[in-house]
């Protein structure tokens, strides 16, 4: 049910997640957010098993962190890919996490880039992809309608599209949706696309 | 599923036997006793599922202008068997901080108290009182570390701290989420119907009270495994309060009076013959 997916566009690579978190029949939450900004330019959009999510994206994150004040510069999103992807084939086969993970990121000599990270730690460097039962639709259209160096109305325009498919035909379909993307300015939330506000003033995070 | 055993077996003994002074085989293939089972594997999944219970109650939690309301019944249940109507669901882990019970009462209450226990040790170490949010991930962390093994806990941590009202959903399979409006417990899908239609984020505590009383009653009418007193607290800036605990048998005639019904046909002598 949980719906992650992303593209590379021209200077910019972004992530859009659905924010709903459900427990059997019940949506606990629907601003749930699933894109976790690692560094200044690095993001991170998760789905999987609520702990194993939470905790490992966060353990990524801190070392992440770790890596830059003992050395002075930060990781590269490649470094990092090859780090995270290693952490789940470690853990593979004793206590395996069961998240799937996109990770974007830019470089300033290489550029944005996009990696799909799954729970049984295949890695590849990839234009667009997607993970959860959204996938079925958001990849046939990132397909069919994706160009390399897309500007970002246009990549916008892709989400907006494949979030529209997913509502009208998943049977679940989440109805909150947060996109994120980096660039060379960093990384940073783009926006939200809500069809049920949560009725509370106060809104939590 | 048969176990495979050829990995302990060992190379054929040494022809004359290599025994050493008491007697013991040297080069027997080591072994262990295995329980009389043919489905070990199968067998131990169902001891699991037998021992843990499923989450049969309702506890709800909600942030409104002046705090956090807390509210749970306090009915355990053995399957279909009602051990007790006068379960303790809301559990005090500080003055100012609340915890819910849904699933394992054990598991709840001495976690909770674990929790407690942290949370005096923050404040000792560090002279100031822990936040919801600390609290809420030490026990996060600590349910994450037992995952797997069997601890069934749906909890809701509720308090104030220095950001204001803070509430947080934790949960035994790892997940903690932050929220304003939670329910928890096998009658949870029915108190959030009536939790959701009637919130408004400028209740006042009353209303407020009152709509999570309702709540509760609601969902013990139609979830068997929710019932017996529907206790409500309210954690305030000066922590919390139990507001009330009513019988939900007693709210139900209190929502729902018995009105006299008109009588259709009155009974007469019949005439004599």
């Amino acid at each position: 049910m949980e719906c992650v997916f992303g593209m590379v566009g021209d200077g910019f690579a972004l992530v859009a997640a659905d924010t709903s978190a459900v427990h059997s029949i019940l949506v606990h939450k629907s601003n749930e957010d699933k894109v976790m900004i690692l560094d200044s330019h690095k993001l991170l959009g998760a789905s999987g098993e609520a702990g194993d999510r939470v905790q490992f994206t966060e353990y990524i994150q801190k070392n992440v962190h770790v890596y830059e004040f003992r050395n002075g510069i930060p990781l590269t999103t490649a470094a990092t890919a090859n780090f995270t992807r290693c952490e789940l084939a470690l853990a593979l086969r004793k206590n395996p996490y069961f998240v799937n993970i996109l990770l974007a990121g830019y470089d300033k000599n290489i550029g944005p880039s996009l990696y799909y990270i799954d729970y049984i730690a295949t890695l590849h460097k990839v234009d667009k992809g997607a993970f959860g039962y959204g996938s079925y639709f958001s990849l046939s259209m990132m397909d069919r309608h994706y160009k390399s160096g897309m500007s970002l109305e246009e990549a916008i325009d892709l989400v907006d599209k494949c979030i529209i498919e997913i509502r009208s035909r998943l049977v679940v379909a989440p109805p909150n949706f947060v996109i994120k993307i980096v660039d060379k300015d960093g990384a940073r939330e783009y926006a939200w696309r809500e069809s049920i506000k949560d009725a509370a003033g106060v809104s939590a995070a | 599923m048969k176990l495979d055993l050829s990995g302990l077996q060992s190379f054929p003994s040494i022809p004359g036997g290599a025994v050493d002074d008491l007697g013991v085989d040297l080069f027997a293939a080591p072994s262990f006793q295995l329980p009389a089972c043919s489905d070990f594997d199968g067998f131990q999944k169902d001891a699991i599922q037998m021992v843990k219970p499923a989450k049969g109650t309702t506890t709800l939690a909600f942030i409104f202008k002046e705090g956090v309301i807390v509210a749970a019944d306090s009915r355990a249940s053995m399957g279909g068997y009602i051990s007790s109507q006068s379960v303790k669901k809301i559990i005090e882990i500080n003055p100012y901080m609340l915890g819910t019970m849904a699933g394992g009462a054990a598991d709840c209450q001495f976690w909770h108290r674990n929790l407690g226990i942290k949370c005096r040790l923050h404040e000792l170490a560090n002279k100031r009182r822990i936040s919801v949010t600390g609290a809420s991930k030490l026990l996060a962390n600590i349910l994450y570390s037992y995952r797997g093994m069997g601890l069934s806990v749906g909890t809701m941590i509720a308090g104030w701290d220095e950001k204001g009202p803070g509430l947080y959903y934790v949960d035994s399979e790892g997940g903690r989420l932050k929220g304003t409006r939670f329910s928890v417990g096998s009658g949870s899908p029915y108190a959030y119907g009536v939790l959701d239609s009637g919130y408004r984020f400028d209740m006042t505590v009353e209303e407020a009270a009152e709509l999570a009383r309702r709540s509760i009653y609601h969902a013990t009418f139609r979830d068997g495994a929710s019932g017996g007193v529907a206790s409500v607290y309210h954690v305030g800036p000066d922590g919390w309060k139990k507001l009330s605990g009513d019988d939900v048998g007693e709210l139900h005639y209190k929502y729902y009076p018995v009105a006299p019904t008109p009588v259709e046909q009155e009974m007469t002598d019949a005439p004599a013959a």
